[in-house]
């Protein structure tokens, strides 16, 4: 089978930081992937890269086995119809009301655009009353979910999740972690979620990817991951300080 | 004598690399408002931010710097006799010069420093991705129509501040220097030319591209946070002031330099 999503030896470098070296992952079609990773290891690059928002310096990242890095306008813009995404901040409008936030990049009269926004939010738990609301007046919680129900409002088959739960309360992220996992499972989406809260990998995920000094370093079913003995992934998932990932900038 | 050489080339260099940058920002957002899709909303939306919310501040500039204009050509002309030259050089020095520049600087201060800080507020929170990623290209739907609506109101926002230059004059010399109402309206409509009103006009339009752009350039590129966002803001008001005043002279000179 063609994986939906393959990077090949994707490398990225900003000035003097190699962010992304050789970066080699795959997401078949329907599998949710999480790829955890310290801050500052190339996570976010990953999926921008993979958007084209990023350009890439060299490697390779195909989609349904075409080759995607490079794609420029209508080319591009069609690449994207296929993504939707969930950012980090929630990144909703603030001129905007929450209703035109979510169809924002759907077609139709308003009345049908309105509707097909009441009906994503209802998806995401939330009452049609919010859709009149600007994001400024919802909590964080809130912005979370409109913010998820923009990224499947156009029904795409492949969505990223950026840090879903950053900055949430604990039960706040349960919800949301519920919430994209029956999303996933119900909309039978290609899923790959970045994320340092191992709560979400273990709702979230199918399978694990750990990035590392812009590699992937180890792969493998969530079943897995607990049995694991790489000693990068032991210290990642108990929260260690003591490993052999240093923070960034530290006195060795 | 090579340190010399890299000592001049590197910020030449660096200067001419910004141009170049700022250069392909305005041609991509032009080639963007002459090829659908249009974004009408928007830009109706912006000329009412740009143009009404500015005809205040440009407004009380205009009477306040007309009044003081008439007061200080009252009393250099008593000096040698040519009191009377009020209106006329009243009229002349807003028209070309007072009207456009000084609506165009407060307009820059205005709205300049908060398209810089909207745009850069939008690339720091990711909203300007989120954009791309909904299949939205940032140059129509946030740079081309605050373009447009500058060019289009800032004509209209100068032929007010002329408007209301021209009658703080008008107003400070029959109140306050005795002139005669009809005398003055009367000589201030004999030496008023068409080409004034005209060059004023082409500077505004002119001004109102650059305000908007500088505004746009900054905040598009902005990062580093909310220092980033400070740090464009500045950087758009400096830019569009700078070149609100280069430009007026290099107009001025080629319409009334011969």
């Amino acid at each position: 089978m063609i994986p939906r999503i393959e990077l090949t030896g994707v490398s990225k470098r900003f000035g003097s930081r190699q962010v992304l070296d050789g970066l080699d992952v795959a997401v078949m079609p329907g599998e949710s992937l999480v790829i955890i990773g310290g801050s500052g290891t190339g996570k976010s690059v990953t999926l921008k890269c993979i958007l084209g928002l990023i350009p890439i310096d060299g490697g390779s990242i195909k989609v349904d086995g075409q080759e995607v890095a490079g794609l420029k306008g209508a080319a591009l813009d069609a690449h994207r119809t296929r993504f939707g995404m969930l950012f980090q901040g929630g990144a909703l409008f603030d001129s905007l009301p929450v209703w035109r936030n979510i169809s924002f990049a759907l077609s139709g009269t308003p009345a049908d655009r309105r509707s097909a926004a009441i009906d994503n939010l209802a998806r995401v738990g939330l009452a049609a009353e919010v859709a009149d609301l600007k994001p400024a007046e919802l909590s964080g919680g809130m912005q979370k979910r409109v913010a998820l129900a923009r990224a499947i409002a156009a029904r795409p088959p492949i969505i990223f999740f950026d840090e879903p739960t950053a900055g949430l309360d604990p039960i706040t992220a349960a919800v949301i972690n519920r919430l994209i996992r029956t999303l996933v499972t119900d909309l039978k989406i290609t899923a790959i979620t970045i994320t340092h809260d191992m709560a979400s990998v273990r709702l979230i995920a199918d399978r694990v990817a750990m990035l590392h000094a812009g590699k992937i370093i180890w792969n493998g079913p969530l079943a897995g991951l607990d049995a694991c003995d790489n000693a990068y992934v032991r210290q990642f998932i108990t929260g260690s300080a003591d490993g052999p990932i240093q923070m960034p900038g530290a006195r060795p | 004598m090579i340190a010399a050489l890299v000592a001049i080339g590197a910020p030449v260099l660096a200067a001419l690399a910004s141009i170049g940058r700022l250069t392909r920002f305005a041609v991509t957002a032009l080639s963007r408002l002459l090829q659908p899709p249009w974004y009408p909303a928007q830009l109706a939306q912006q000329m009412l931010v740009i143009g009404w919310l500015s005809l205040p501040v440009v407004g009380l500039t205009a009477i306040f710097t007309g009044s003081a204009l008439a007061q200080q050509i009252f009393i250099g002309g008593s000096r040698f006799n040519a009191a009377s030259t009020v209106p006329a050089v009243t009229v002349i020095g807003v028209v070309r010069e007072l009207g456009p520049v000084l609506g165009g600087l407060m307009v820059a201060g205005r709205v300049a420093s908060a398209m810089a800080a909207e745009l850069g507020t939008m690339r720091v929170t990711e909203q300007i991705d989120a954009l791309v990623t909904l299949r939205t290209d940032p140059f129509r739907w946030l740079v081309a129509p605050r373009i447009l609506a500058a060019v289009l109101v800032m004509p209209f926002l100068v032929l007010v501040s002329n408007a209301l230059g021209v009658m703080g004059g008008w107003l400070l010399a029959t109140q306050r220097l005795g002139f005669n109402s009809a005398q003055y309206l009367a000589t201030t409509q004999r030496y008023l030319e068409v080409d004034d009103v005209v060059s004023s006009l082409v500077k505004a339009g002119v001004f109102g591209f650059f305000i908007a752009l500088m505004g746009c350039y900054h905040g598009y590129h902005s990062g580093g946070g909310a220092a980033g966002v400070g740090r464009a803001t500045t950087n758009a008001v400096v830019s569009s002031f700078i070149l609100i005043l280069l430009s007026n002279l290099i107009i001025t000179v080629i319409v009334f330099g011969s």
